[in-house]
């Protein structure tokens, strides 16, 4: 139960027959994603730093780990993520000036300003709005996943969430439902070994996570998580198997956050230098490079372009975001329900008038975590 | 501060300048020093001292045995919590936030306020849950919310709300030391505001009392918690318009201190209830109802609640969701003009 | 999924144990004084057995020992479980009949799972605590509740230790360490759970018991509680009575998992089944969990399969979803007539001991509901005492109003589950 599934190696070379030998352009188009993602999130790092946007939290070192699984899937199938799973918006296509006037909530962003920076929302690409609470997106997923079985179609729905969410309340419910519906659902658990402070130790004392699916009678797998070809064949043969109606699986990613828990926290406090400077020897994207290195697919003008794109792409989405209006004070009492009671909009000309009058505004701190 | 100072404290008691949150510090560790039954415990408290830092140093101090990390669930801390509370420890249970107490509304509500009652008497439930509530901080719907009414709906639960550093520090000793299960919720936008003395060591503000903020006769306006500022705020540039405003600072929304609601209104006449979470059902309400029931023959003006609105809390527009002191100014001027 | 071990560990040899030693040679308590036990053939301390798939069990049907496994009780022990089992089974079939002439509002019958409640309660040392989900009832009775106070309790009258504000079954005795449950499913778990983390942290020797259903496995307490008491290393045991059916959902709609003893072993907990209708097997396997609990090794979690043979409650009836094939089947299965075989065999017991036993027990049960129908209702100040420690002037207020008016209304509703 405890074997990690791992396919390539620490030289880049792949198992005999383990290689789902995907064409050059699409190792190349992952390749790129995941160099694009890391670029992105150093940059929400930065402009959090400088004051721009009000919290940021990166997924630096996992981006094998979610961005592989995601690429298992078909892009009409369902995404019910975590917070830390941004590569899947770039790999889904989603406009860049979108996904970064969320971080500035202007009237850009698709959830109208009223989540904190990295709580994305895009229907278009079947990708459910993020909630902070933790786990609860992990019974959604075995919904929708019984929603679709009583349909008939073959949506497959994949969810994430970190070793933490297995503690969640949801966890249980979710994965129990799941089973006992055989719905079809792939649940990633990111085990990054960290949950803000608390160490997966702490956290279970179950000798894996994947050991965790026995409970619900749903297979359980253990794959390296900064392996993305190792992540991508493993969810493929969970999605596929969901397809089928075979029900759910729980997919454990082994990986390391490689950042602090997000902006607000500085993991130095709580974590061992060694440990960080294991793990970054095991970087996801130096790993995928060096794969495509052996099948000539990678070279320095490869490297410079991508990365030169990345950051001429992010930079041309920030000014453009960075640009956009504020969002009217009266849009706060839209989407509460359909219509707008008449107490809402009783309060609404309150505030209206009030503003009329000039000065008010509260003022507001900092965010802590 | 070391243990020996702390000691020499105890017996003659001064006075220092903390924040609130240090303040809260302090009672924990003045209580976890005085009896070993209090242990803390929660997600991130152990190493890291809780996200706010208010558990700062107690594993330090007390060890792994009393002051430790939890997995990542709610439903099992204070599950746990009343497990420990019923066997005879006295569990201080950290939520991170309040917005993530849900997963343990069931043990509140169903478990920690009714063991006394279903048990006749048998078996008891002495608990501290400590959260951090309300708005201020640009944390969005899931880190602001203020959902104290849920709690004082909830027969068998104490609601206190501090909104000064001594008071948090003496209203949270209180509680600990309280027989009944207490939800002690922190105004975390008032975390580092402002500082103030805190008196070291001993120091009890009892559960039920409220105090007067501010004296004044010509309207009451009644708060806690966070809001607490702005109104004193409010009720100073009322002054400056003629106004003279007494704002009451309720501390414990349940057990209510009434009296002091009652002789208040029934001096002044006019009342406003101000609170930061949505507006319908909120604890505002209950106030504005026992000032209906208790106060009407002394009221000069309509009861006039300013509140959060009835959305969810919002992220960017935060500033206007939250009731500031233009708005409570606009409170106090509708209780004299209707 | 995964492969299970033969259940080798049935077969090993007692270890030697000291500290567990002196526990038992203290025992406290009425009834379990007798209960310097032998120490079980069975699990090794330290080396817990994970059967997860197949069934432990002393007895076979027809009550003889399984070869190798006699677990060497004393004489008066057997007798002693024995006679709580018959004991139980009386009082549950007269409380069903009380409830049926209208004299108790509501009473939840145990039938077929004596041996699971009883056999594990035995296996715990009295200053032990016991947080019991629906059934466990007998768990009080036996570490002393006057029968006459269980009553008292399922009439709710004005000597319900629980001043009548629970519904029936709902038990409490706290100086049997015997804890009041709710109705909500699973949340004991957590408590049972928190207190023994307490109890370690206090350095108590004391170890827990926490029941719970089937169903209840799927409950986010038995969730966060599994959890808990792993991570914590807990002194405590989970004891799981899968009897089946979750009112009318069955097992298999519960949960996909191929045994419940399994979801133990995710959380890294060394899991038992056994067979709950197997009084001496359910005894063996819990004590070797209590003392695993009690030498710093943290919790078990068993799986007691068993079957509930009547309705889910007084309210429910069980012919409209299952079959009734099956409840004659586990009829056969009878718990306790299982035992009384192995009793007779070892001629231990005979028929004029049964008789006796029987009248004892019919006499005792009158007296006891005698008594309690002879106590009036809770005085009425009980509704608003113990709300909080010290009643607040409010709800004096409220209820002195309420006492004020004339004719007060008296709730005649029906419970419906
Ligand atoms: C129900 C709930 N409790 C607490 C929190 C605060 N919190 C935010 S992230 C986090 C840790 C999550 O860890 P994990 O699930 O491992 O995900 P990771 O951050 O490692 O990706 C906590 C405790 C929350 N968001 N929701
Ligand atoms: C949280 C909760 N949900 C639903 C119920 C209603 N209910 C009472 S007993 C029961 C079934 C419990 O089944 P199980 O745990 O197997 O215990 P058993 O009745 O078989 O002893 C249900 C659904 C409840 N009491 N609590
Ligand atoms: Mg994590
Ligand atoms: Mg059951």
């Amino acid at each position: 139960m405890s074997e990690l599934l791992t396919i390539i190696d620490r030289d880049g070379k792949t198992q005999k027959g383990e290689d789902p030998n995907l064409p050059p352009e699409e190792l190349k188009r992952l390749y790129r994603l995941m160099v694009h993602t890391r670029l992105l999130d150093e940059r929400g790092l930065a402009l959090q730093r400088q004051g721009r946007i009000g919290f940021y939290l990166q997924a630096t070192g996992q981006e094998a780990s979610h961005i592989g699984a995601a690429y298992a899937l078909k892009d009409s199938d369902w995404l019910f993520p975590a917070y830390r799973q941004p590569g899947i918006l770039q790999l889904r296509g989603v406009d860049l000036e979108k996904v970064i006037s969320e971080w500035f909530g202007n009237d850009g962003d698709t959830s109208k300003g009223r989540q904190m920076p990295v709580h994305y929302s895009y229907r278009e690409i079947n990708f459910v709005s993020i909630s902070s609470p933790i786990g609860t997106q992990l019974t959604h997923a075995a919904g929708a996943g019984m929603a679709a079985k009583f349909r008939g179609d073959d949506t497959v729905f994949m969810t994430f969430c970190g070793d933490g969410g297995t503690s969640s309340n949801d966890f249980h419910s979710g994965l129990n439902f799941a089973a006992v519906y055989k719905a079809p659902v792939v649940f990633v658990v990111e085990n990054n070994g960290w949950a803000i402070s608390v160490p997966q130790r702490s956290q279970t004392s179950s000798e894996s996570m994947a050991i965790k699916a026995q409970a619900y009678g749903m297979p359980g797998i253990r794959v390296d998580g900064n392996d993305i070809l190792a992540v991508y064949r493993v969810c493929k043969e969970a999605v596929d198997r969901a397809r089928k109606g075979d029900g759910p699986t729980l997919v454990e990613t082994v990986t390391y956050r490689m950042a602090s828990h997000s902006s607000s926290d500085d993991a130095v406090r709580y974590r061992d230098a060694k440990e960080y400077e294991a793990w970054q020897k095991k970087d996801p994207i130096a790993r995928f490079q060096l794969y495509l290195k052996h099948k000539k697919l990678w070279n320095a003008a490869f490297e410079t372009e991508v990365i030169e794109s990345g950051k001429a792409q992010i930079t041309a989405a920030v000014i453009k975001a960075e640009a956009r209006c504020n969002l009217p004070a009266s849009s706060m009492f839209d989407d509460v329900y359909m219509n707008l009671t008449p107490q809402l909009k009783a309060q609404r000309q309150e505030l209206m008038d009030l503003i009329a009058k000039g000065g008010v505004g509260a003022e507001c701190g900092h965010f802590p975590l | 501060m070391t243990a020996t100072e702390a000691k020499t404290d105890t017996i003659k008691p001064g006075m220092k300048v903390m924040t609130m949150l240090e303040a809260i510090t302090d009672a924990m560790r003045t209580e976890m020093r005085n009896d070993d039954r209090v242990i803390v415990f929660g997600e991130d408290v152990g190493k890291k001292g809780g996200v706010f830092g208010a558990t700062l140093g107690l594993q330090d101090e007390f060890g792994e045995q009393r002051c430790f990390d939890t997995p990542l669930s709610e439903c099992g801390i204070i599950g746990a919590a009343v497990g420990m509370a019923v066997y005879g420890i006295r569990p201080i249970a950290e939520i991170q936030f309040l917005d993530f107490i849900y997963p343990a509304f069931d043990q509140i509500v169903s478990e920690a306020a009714k063991m006394r009652y279903r048990s006749g008497g048998e078996y008891t439930c002495p608990m501290v849950i400590r959260s951090p509530y309300g708005g201020g901080i640009r944390g969005g719907h899931y880190h602001s919310q203020s959902s104290e009414a849920y709690f004082c709906h909830t027969p068998g639960l104490k609601v206190v709300i501090p909104s000064t550093p001594a008071d948090a520090k003496g209203l949270l000793i209180a509680s600990i030391r309280d027989e009944d299960p207490v939800m002690f919720l922190e105004p975390k936008r008032i975390y580092r505001h402002g500082k103030g003395e805190v008196p070291l060591g001993e120091h009890v503000v009892p559960i039920g009392k409220g105090r007067i903020a501010r004296e004044g006769t010509d309207v009451t306006i009644l708060c806690y918690g966070a809001m607490v500022s702005v109104c004193e705020a409010a009720a100073e540039e009322s002054a400056q318009h003629g106004r003279s405003v007494e704002v009451i600072d309720l501390r414990t929304l349940v057990p209510l201190d009434e009296e002091m609601v009652v002789a208040s209104v029934q001096k002044t006449g006019r009342c406003v209830v101000v609170y930061e979470a949505p507006k319908t059902c909120g604890y505002g309400a209950e106030l504005s109802a026992i000032v209906a029931e208790r106060c009407i023959e002394h009221l000069e003006g309509p009861v006039v609640r300013v509140a959060g609105f009835d959305t969810p809390f919002p992220y960017t527009l935060e500033p206007l969701y939250l009731p500031d002191q233009k708005r409570v100014l606009a409170g106090i001027e509708k209780t004299f003009v209707w | 999924m995964s492969k299970t071990k033969k259940p080798a560990a049935t077969t090993k040899a007692p270890p030697k144990v000291k500290a567990r030693a002196k526990a038992a040679t203290k025992p406290r308590g009425k009834q379990l004084a007798e209960n310097s036990l032998p120490r079980p053939g069975f699990a090794a301390v330290g080396n817990p057995p994970s059967h997860t798939g197949g069934l432990v069990r002393v007895l076979d049907d027809e009550g003889c020992i399984e070869q190798g496994k006699d677990p060497n009780l004393a004489e008066d022990t057997l007798l002693f479980l024995y006679e709580q089992m018959v004991q139980v089974r009386e009082f549950d079939r007269r409380m069903l009949m009380l409830q049926r002439q209208g004299r108790i509002g509501f009473y939840g019958p145990i039938l077929g799972q004596e041996a699971a409640t009883v056999g594990s309660t035995a296996a715990m040392e009295m200053r032990d605590w016991i947080f019991p989900a629906l059934r466990e009832g007998a768990a009080a009775m036996m570490r002393g509740l006057p029968l006459v106070e269980a009553i008292n309790q399922l009439i709710g009258n004005g000597n319900d230790r629980c001043k009548g504000r629970q519904m029936p079954c709902h038990y409490t005795y706290k100086e049997g360490n015997y804890y009041g449950m709710s109705s909500v499913i699973g949340t004991q778990i957590s408590h049972a759970v928190g207190a023994a983390m307490a109890a370690k942290i206090r350095g108590d020797d004391v170890v827990v018991l926490g029941y719970l259903g089937d169903g209840a496995t799927s409950a986010n307490d038995f969730h966060s509680g599994a959890n808990f008491a792993a991570v914590f290393r807990s002194p405590c045991v989970l004891f799981c009575q899968n009897n089946q059916w979750a009112i009318s959902v069955p097992c298999s709609k519960q949960s996909a998992s191929e045994t419940l003893a399994i979801k133990g072993k995710a959380y890294g907990i060394p899991s038992v089944r056994v067979d709950g209708n197997d009084i001496l097997a359910v005894y063996v396997v819990t004590k070797a969990a209590v003392e695993r609990a009690r030498s710093g090794m943290g919790p078990t979690f068993i799986e007691a399969v068993t079957y509930r043979r009547l309705g889910h409650s007084s309210s429910d009836d069980p012919t409209k979803y299952r079959d009734e094939a099956e409840v004659k089947e586990w009829e056969r299965k009878d718990p306790i007539d299982r035992f009384r075989r192995h009793l007779l065999r070892r001629e231990l017991w005979d028929d004029a001991k049964e008789t006796a036993l029987k009248e004892r027990i019919a006499k005792a049960v009158n007296d006891a509901i005698a008594a309690a129908e002879a106590s009036g209702p809770p005085a009425d100040e009980t509704l608003i005492t113990d709300v909080f420690a010290k009643v607040p002037e409010n709800l004096k207020t409220q209820l002195t109003e309420v006492l004020a008016l004339e004719g007060r209304r008296v709730n005649d509703g029906a419970f419906p589950l």
